[in-house]
């Protein structure tokens, strides 16, 4: 009894390896917002600096945002079954969920990159006006921590596969809801204070 | 193939960089010699660059700090001499773009990879320590951070050889860091070190204040811990909410160079002011992150030497928190010729005098625990002392800057240059002496000659009042920063007298270096075996010097600020008694070094626009990051066995020395008695 429960106890003493993780992952993410933070600040900054090219609401087409976020919002709703299927120790659930999860989140950057690559087309590359510089940089910047997402879910399910649940990957399926409920919070800023306050 | 890169950017027309190129080379070689010479190499991978131990890890960013110190104190000097020679139309010797850079550099350097490293080695060394817990929370990003803080450090180095470094001052004012203004490379390499060191920075700032949240020893509340470890809580606060602004910064200049953005050009819309409101939202941030920890090293000193507790413990902890949060709504200071405003103007400017209200309680928190105390005239208490007067002084003329009339006429003058060393120098190289001083026997075992550390105060102490001194009086003649040559002869003497200031603080450094070999060539002298050489207060004293790698035995348990002190009052002893425990431990790794040498070679790439090579540092970086995630085998457990045979060496030396009484040529280890 007394090594085993020693050691147990020893290692919890020292080590509530999983809560700390996530504690540690929270902080991070609130350093992440002060990223974004500043990205919304530089954007109602530049916001008027067109520099004679479009406006905002010259070039937003908002049905086609309003799907890209049901996407996103949609894809938070599958994620949370995920963890839900987690808790009850359910792997082939987590792995169906993730995967729609997944889906949702590669449909949704793949609408941003067809926007992008619309209006730069169209000629309104970042390089265009201040205004654009700034927008392409916090939409940009929102799009690529969906897709550094995207690349979690899938290690995730890779070591579902490999591991299992256990010890390492339940806080880190933790940390990645967090991380993904996070980008949907801040793409919910992104749709209000860039998309629907430029066209109104 | 090579981008940007070719023969033309190795400075092979500048004499005094074939000189210094020569010199690192022939170091570079003797020293890549010798280890190879002695076998160290696998030592020093296996021991030292992999390790995830944080005390290890503090030893190296301090080791690296003294290098760069030696870096930035050369391009100091050079600016000196520059100085005392081109007065009345002469030209002096450093042509105006290479000039340039040695202030860029000289700054970038100093604030980065001095006082940076240094603040973030003491915190690796003591605050684990100090908090009773037998590492950090994510010992591997702690050596991540190590090494990518080590990748900017090179990335500025190569800059010396390879190309040019940017010619912009320390901050990279846009427009002037912009491409059209700066086509070179120089802004990229400050972009590309910064960017990366920085994102280490970031990490650090995580990771401590996740440890000091959550690793805290049985009993240890938060108005239980030391002074020292509140000071890096509030700074590593600091770090997680400003080094992003940085980063976002850093990005958006970023992507005005590379991909013709246009957030701080003139045209298109860009907004330059824009840029220097971000940059100094974290630079203002950046002071109080350096100076706070500093301010926590004195407090140690002070109550340990005083041999009493520190007076007001409690205004030191809320002085502190109240710092760090006026250090964020203070930023417009830095410009408030910007033309704010009258009404944006003074509100800065009452918050800026406002921070010397808590500052002010502080100093008078030291001055009253050195009020009927036993004070040990040590060298940590002279730097002390020293940094009392200074830093008051260095406060003042900062409330003058604060002042917003005023500051349109002393705005981008020597004045402000005179300002920040006399706060930097006089705050946080002396806090990082007295630190280095006080803490390196829990590093190695032994402590440090206290006659050559003296001799290197008085330098130092002296060498800023002569050196810095005759700046204040320059600005009222109106002598501006970033000058390369001036006109009024009259400056000149001034100017030489600064000239000899800079040589007195070169023999301080010089002191420091013979004190360095004095100290390791007679280690034996100076050996503490007790782990306590100076009567300590907090926990980090309760162990062996150097500690053991899981620092505690037992984890200690605490009931008052200063328990161990108590404890020792009382005469418990802090021997460690069986049975002792498996201890659970994190494995070393390679990752850390293995991901920052792909970041460097990404941004080395990215300096010189070598595109296949930065998709090979990134997919480096990447895989070898997926690497560390898919590897499970990261940490074991110490056996009690194991535990019990290194506590009963120290044991046993702890007998041998009680059975050896000092021998007669020995002086007294209590440096009180040397005074």
């Amino acid at each position: 009894m007394t090594t085993e429960t020693l050691s147990h106890h020893d290692a919890h003493d020292h080590h509530d390896a999983g809560g700390i993780k996530v504690f540690g992952f929270w902080v991070y993410l609130m350093s992440d917002l002060v990223i974004f933070g500043s990205l919304f600040a530089t954007y109602a900054v530049l916001m008027k600096g067109t520099a004679g090219g479009p406006t905002g609401a010259d070039i937003f087409e908002l049905p086609f945002i309003l799907v890209e976020t049901f996407l996103l919002l949609f894809s938070s709703f599958t994620y949370g079954m995920a963890v839900l299927a987690m808790n009850a120790g359910r792997i082939g659930q987590i792995k169906a969920w993730l995967g729609i999860t997944f889906l949702l989140g590669a449909a949704f950057v793949g609408m941003e990159i067809y926007e992008f690559q619309h209006l730069i087309h169209e000629g309104f590359g970042p390089d265009r006006s201040a205004f654009l510089s700034a927008f392409f940089t916090l939409v940009g910047t929102h799009g690529l921590h969906v897709t550094f997402g995207l690349i979690w879910i899938l290690v995730m399910l890779v070591q579902l596969h490999t591991k299992g649940l256990n010890d390492v990957t339940r806080p880190r399926i933790l940390c990645l809801s967090l991380f993904w409920h996070f980008l949907d919070i801040v793409w919910i800023c992104v749709f209000s204070f860039v998309y629907l306050m430029g066209v109104l | 193939m090579f981008g940007k890169l070719s023969l033309e950017a190795i400075p092979y027309h500048e004499p005094i960089l074939v000189a210094v190129g020569i010199a690192v080379i022939i170091g570079g070689l003797a020293l890549f010699g010798a280890l190879t010479y002695f076998r160290k190499w696998n030592w020093l991978w296996s021991e030292w660059f992999t390790s995830v131990d944080h005390k290890k890890l503090g030893i190296m960013y301090f080791i690296v700090a003294l290098v760069m110190l030696l870096r930035g104190f050369a391009d100091a000097i050079m600016m000196r001499t520059q100085l005392a020679m081109a007065s009345a139309g002469s030209a002096g010797y450093l042509p105006p773009e290479h000039y340039d850079q040695i202030f860029t550099a000289h700054g970038v350097i100093m604030i980065f990879f001095v006082a940076m490293p240094m603040v973030i080695g003491l915190m690796n060394l003591v605050v684990p320590l100090q908090i009773g817990a037998r590492d950090v929370a994510f010992p591997f990003l702690n050596n991540l951070s190590f090494w990518l803080f080590a990748a900017g450090a090179i990335l500025v180095n190569i800059s010396l050889f390879v190309g040019e470094f940017a010619k912009t001052g320390w901050l990279a004012y846009a427009p002037l860091s912009g491409i059209e203004y700066s086509p070179g490379v120089g802004v990229d390499y400050w972009i590309w070190a910064l960017q990366i060191s920085g994102i280490g920075t970031t990490l650090t700032g995580i990771n401590f204040f996740v440890t000091i949240l959550k690793m805290r020893t049985k009993g240890m509340t938060l108005f239980r811990m030391p002074i020292f470890t509140w000071t890096s809580l509030c700074a590593n606060v600091l770090i997680i909410a400003s080094f992003p602004i940085l980063t976002a910064t850093i990005a958006l200049l970023t992507l005005d160079r590379y991909l013709g953005m246009h957030f701080f050009t003139n045209d298109f819309g860009g907004n330059v002011m824009m840029y220097v409101n971000l940059i100094w939202a974290w630079g203002h941030p950046e002071v109080y992150i350096l100076i706070l920890p500093a301010f926590g090293v004195f407090s140690e000193v002070i109550a340990t030497f005083a041999r009493k507790r520190l007076f007001g413990y409690n205004t030191m902890v809320w002085a502190t928190v109240c710092i760090t949060l006026l250090s964020f709504i203070v930023w417009l200071h830095h410009f408030f010729t910007m033309g704010a405003g009258a009404n944006v103007n003074a509100f800065f400017g009452i918050m800026t005098m406002i921070i010397a209200i808590p500052t002010g309680v502080k100093v008078f928190n030291w001055l009253f625990t050195m009020y009927r105390g036993s004070l040990e005239f040590s060298s940590p208490v002279l730097w002390t002392l020293g940094f009392i007067i200074t830093f008051t002084l260095g406060g003042m003329t900062g409330v003058m800057l604060a002042v917003p009339a005023a500051n349109f006429v002393l705005h981008n003058s020597l004045f402000v240059i005179a300002h920040f060393h006399n706060v930097i120098i006089g705050g946080v190289l002396f806090g990082m002496m007295a630190g280095l001083t006080y803490w390196f026997p829990k590093a190695f075992g032994f402590k440090l000659d206290e006659k050559w550390g003296k001799r290197s105060f008085w330098c130092w102490l002296v060498g800023f009042y002569v050196a810095f001194m005759p700046l204040y009086v320059l600005s009222f003649f109106g002598a501006v920063r970033r000058m390369q040559s001036y006109d009024n002869p009259e400056w000149q003497p001034w100017m030489l007298l600064a000239w000899v200031g800079a040589v007195i603080i070169m023999l301080g450094i010089i002191c420091t270096v013979i004190q360095f070999w004095v100290s390791i060539r007679d280690r034996r002298k100076y050996a503490d075996v007790t782990g306590d050489p100076w009567d300590g207060r907090t926990l980090e004293w309760a162990t062996s010097s150097p500690a053991p790698f899981y620092n505690f035995a037992h984890l200690p348990q605490v009931d008052s600020v200063d328990c161990f002190w108590a404890q020792k009052q009382q005469g418990i002893q802090a021997v460690s008694k069986g049975p002792y425990q498996d201890i659970h431990m994190p494995k070393n790794t390679a990752a850390g070094p293995i991901i920052s040498l792909f970041a460097l070679i990404l941004g080395f790439a990215l300096i010189w626009h070598i595109w296949w090579l930065a998709i090979v540092g990134a997919a480096g970086t990447f895989v070898s990051f997926l690497a560390r995630i898919f590897n499970d085998d990261v940490d074991y457990y110490v056996s009690a066995a194991e535990v019990e045979r290194i506590e009963r060496e120290h044991q046993q030396r702890l007998k041998l020395r009680e059975q050896q009484p000092e021998d007669e040529s020995v002086p007294n280890t209590r440096f009180g008695m040397q005074v």
